[in-house]
């Protein structure tokens, strides 16, 4: 576990760069963090966030499966929009633990 | 002292050759999974996995309720393999598999597959087992695509951190 100074807040962060409370999230933090691995987030991306954030705070396993039938983004959008882990990198910037499912 | 040399993988090449409900979705799951974490995904459909890409059949996969001593009943009691060949047996259990995995959050196997091209991995056919089962690519799934010798699928398996995976 390590502290990181994200978009002039302190954030708890764990080894793999997820962040612990998921109740510090800011949508500063979200571009913050995607900047550094060179996304720009757009409405789209936040909207995908905003979803996660609601999903994981009722309990809910995500999956890429539920992501493309929420209305937002079918699944080959959701790879366009977070390139090389549609849900692995979605679930960072949205600042829930990494997705624990293999779909 | 030793020092860390691993490289991620960058390339799974996934070969399946059985049509069975647990074979089609190892090799559905490994596919997918790897897309998801950014890794290339090639998979060669051959032999009797050539059902879960054709069309007729993709949607109607069996898991075999005979010689399967892994398989129980519910509860963990024994299934024994005479029950096996009882007249919709082999349906109801097949059924029961896919609803478990359904409440998981695991497809079908159209939806399953296309989530997988979706995320750039690659569809294939072996062209021998085609041949030999009398099927054209108008009987396969319409993204396959293409139909592959053996050697050409192998000349796409090159390059490094490349596994090829046989299931």
């Amino acid at each position: 576990m390590t502290q990181k100074t994200i978009a002039g807040k302190t954030i708890e962060l764990n080894d793999e760069g997820y962040m612990v409370d998921p109740s510090q999230w800011t949508r500063e933090i979200a571009a913050e963090m995607a900047g550094e691995d060179g996304i720009v987030l757009t409405d789209k991306h936040y909207e995908v966030l905003e979803f996660l954030r609601a999903s994981h705070s009722k309990g809910e396993t995500l999956t890429i499966r539920k992501v493309g039938k929420s209305g937002i983004v079918d699944i080959k959008g959701l790879y366009q929009l977070f390139p090389g882990g549609p849900l692995k990198f979605s679930s960072k910037y949205a600042g829930i633990p990494k997705p624990a499912s293999c779909v | 002292m030793t020092t860390n040399t691993e490289k991620p993988l960058k390339k799974v090449c996934i070969i399946c050759s059985k049509g069975t409900i647990e074979d089609v979705y190892a090799t559905l799951i490994m596919a997918n999974g790897a897309v998801m974490e950014g890794i290339e995904a090639k998979v060669f459909f051959t032999f009797f996995g050539l059902d879960a890409i054709t069309k007729k059949q993709m949607n109607r996969l069996k898991t075999a309720t005979v010689g399967n001593p892994a398989m129980r009943a519910p509860g963990g009691l024994p299934f024994p393999t005479i029950l096996g060949i009882l007249p919709g047996v082999e349906a109801g259990v097949s059924a029961m598999m896919k609803s478990q995995m359904e409440k998981l959050d695991v497809p079908p196997v159209d939806e399953f597959l296309e989530m997988i091209t979706a995320g750039g991995g690659e569809i294939y056919a072996c062209k021998m087992a085609m041949d030999m089962f009398k099927l054209e690519k108008k009987d396969l799934w319409e993204e396959v695509k293409d139909v592959l010798t053996v050697g050409e699928f192998y000349a796409m398996c090159g390059g490094e951190n490349t596994q090829i995976i046989f299931t």
